[in-house]
């Protein structure tokens, strides 16, 4: 076989970027549970990375680290380094206002606002910006079509968002985290309640914000992983395994742990 | 997390199973076929020659049936990591078993074809290197059936000793030709015989490799070292 190693050598998707975001020797505490141990990770700027791990293994977690959700809950508290643009986002002094402006999250349940279509994406551009009217309905419009969904509500942007369907309802859910123009966008398992359909054009969705924004996903589901990622990060524990180029931690993981989960031996 | 522990899926434990059941069976047909056919050439037993040829027939069948099997695991189970390159390797494994099988069939047509004369020439030499070749055939099964890396590294090292006795066996054959032009016609057949010898010892790398990466996620090499030919050799000649 000449020229084996060459032609199995894996495909990287990751090369030469620089980090968004640097994650260095974080511990989380919920109250006396040591959720985190010790995590660093680099999530590079306009890639992909997916979060995968069994139910409890700090990965959420991770997720409401970086937008400072634990702010919301007594006992809660991290300890080490998480640098945005070399900016520790953990620190107390931290504006968090502008921290969730850079940082935009879509959850596992679309989260629309009871109120029209039109609302949900300018809702949270008001609250950081002083737009003209024309100027917000021009953001509306950019976020409803990079989302993918302007021609199928561009008739009816004044009728309530909970009239769309569920997968129509996390476009919505991803136009209005795009409209305040983050950084960055945390995905919680944003597919897990959707049908194959609406997933794939989820999916579709992160492979053209990844172009603009450094995107992270957690997701239970192995092969979507494989599809929307550049990067899979594997948790256990509270401790980051293994974190490798998505061709290969699904054709070779180095750790003997991270094969047992994707193959689905674990236990 | 336990060692060696199972698929939560036990029907998926059992496809891997009885995809590694169906390889190392398909592995014991073409050794079966390839000593029958060296046994035919060395003894000129034309029966057994023509046997061989029939028998081919099953090996063919056998590489359908474990290439179906492959597809639907696949399909089916959607493998990653080990087991992704286990059913990957198996898929290119059959056809290089495949090609054994071939080039073994060949081996008896074309002993078939000198049988019909009286023997004028010595077959030392390839009785010889169909030895090293059956050797490395049966290290190589051996590698698949037991996952074992070393083993597959083996075959793959030792490869070079079959190439360099083809080698000799082609200067030898010439030797003969030019001695009397009455042996050109069986010397033919005799050096496409080593030549299909040598072929069935690279297909058997070939598989040596797979079964190496399937095992340890890495691939070997493209060139030998050449520390390692050497201590082959010593190897060789202490046995």
């Amino acid at each position: 076989m000449p020229d084996a190693a060459a032609r199995m050598e894996p495909i990287s998707r990751t090369a030469s970027a620089a980090p968004r975001i640097a994650v260095r020797d974080l511990d989380f505490y919920y109250g006396a549970t040591h959720a985190l141990k010790s995590v660093s990770i680099d999530f590079p700027d306009r890639q992909t990375t997916a979060m995968i791990g069994p139910s409890g293994c700090g990965k959420s977690t991770l997720l409401r680290v970086l937008n400072r959700m634990y702010d919301l809950y007594p006992g809660q508290r991290a300890e080490g380094e998480v640098l945005l643009d070399d900016e520790n986002i953990i620190d107390p002094g931290t504006d968090i206002n502008r921290l969730r402006r850079r940082v935009g999250m879509v959850f596992q349940k679309p989260t629309p606002f009871p109120k029209s279509i039109y609302e949900n994406v300018a809702f949270g551009v008001r609250l950081h910006e002083k737009l003209s009217r024309a100027a917000m309905d021009e953001r509306v419009e950019s976020s409803l079509a990079r989302a993918a969904l302007w021609d199928e509500v561009k008739d009816k942007l004044h009728a309530s968002a909970l009239a769309l369907s569920g997968g129509q309802q996390q476009r919505l859910c991803i136009a209005r985290t795009i409209a305040v123009r983050p950084q960055v966008i945390l995905l919680d398992e944003p597919t897990s309640a959707l049908d194959p359909i609406s997933t794939l054009k989820i999916e579709q969705l992160i492979d053209e914000l990844k172009r603009d924004f450094t995107i992270l996903i957690v997701t239970h589901n192995m092969q979507q992983a494989g599809r929307c990622a550049d990067r899979v990060a594997f948790f256990y524990l509270g401790e980051l395994v293994e974190v490798a180029d998505a061709m290969q931690m699904f054709t070779a993981p180095r750790e003997r742990r991270t094969q047992e989960y994707i193959t689905g031996r674990f236990g | 997390m336990p060692e060696d522990s199972k698929h939560i899926l036990s029907s998926f434990e059992a496809d891997l199973g009885r995809l590694r059941d169906m390889i190392a069976a398909m592995g014991g047909l073409v050794e079966t076929e390839l000593a029958d056919a060296v046994t035919a050439l060395l003894t000129r037993d034309a029966a057994l020659a023509a046997r061989v040829v029939e028998f081919d027939t099953r090996v063919d069948a056998e590489e359908r049936a474990i290439e179906q099997f492959a597809i639907r695991v696949l399909a089916l189970r959607q493998p990653v990591a080990d087991d992704l390159r286990q059913v990957v390797a198996a898929l290119k494994v059959t056809t290089d078993l495949e090609r054994i099988g071939d080039y073994a069939a060949n081996v008896a047509k074309r002993t078939l074809i000198l049988n019909e004369a009286a023997p004028s020439y010595p077959l030392a030499s390839l009785a010889q290197m169909s030895r090293l070749v059956q050797e490395n055939l049966k290290t190589t099964i051996d590698a698949i059936a037991e996952a074992d890396p070393q083993k597959a590294v083996s075959v793959w090292r030792a490869d070079q000793m079959i190439d360099d006795l083809y080698t000799t066996i082609f200067r030898e054959l010439i030797t003969y030709m030019m001695e009397d032009a009455r042996n050109i016609s069986a010397c033919t057949h005799l050096l496409f015989i080593a030549k299909n010898l040598e072929r069935i010892g690279d297909h058997a790398t070939n598989v040596a490799e797979l079964t190496y990466y399937a095992a340890t996620g890495e691939t070997l090499p493209d060139t030998r070292p050449k520390g390692d030919l050497l201590a082959a050799y010593a190897r060789q000649s202490n046995q």
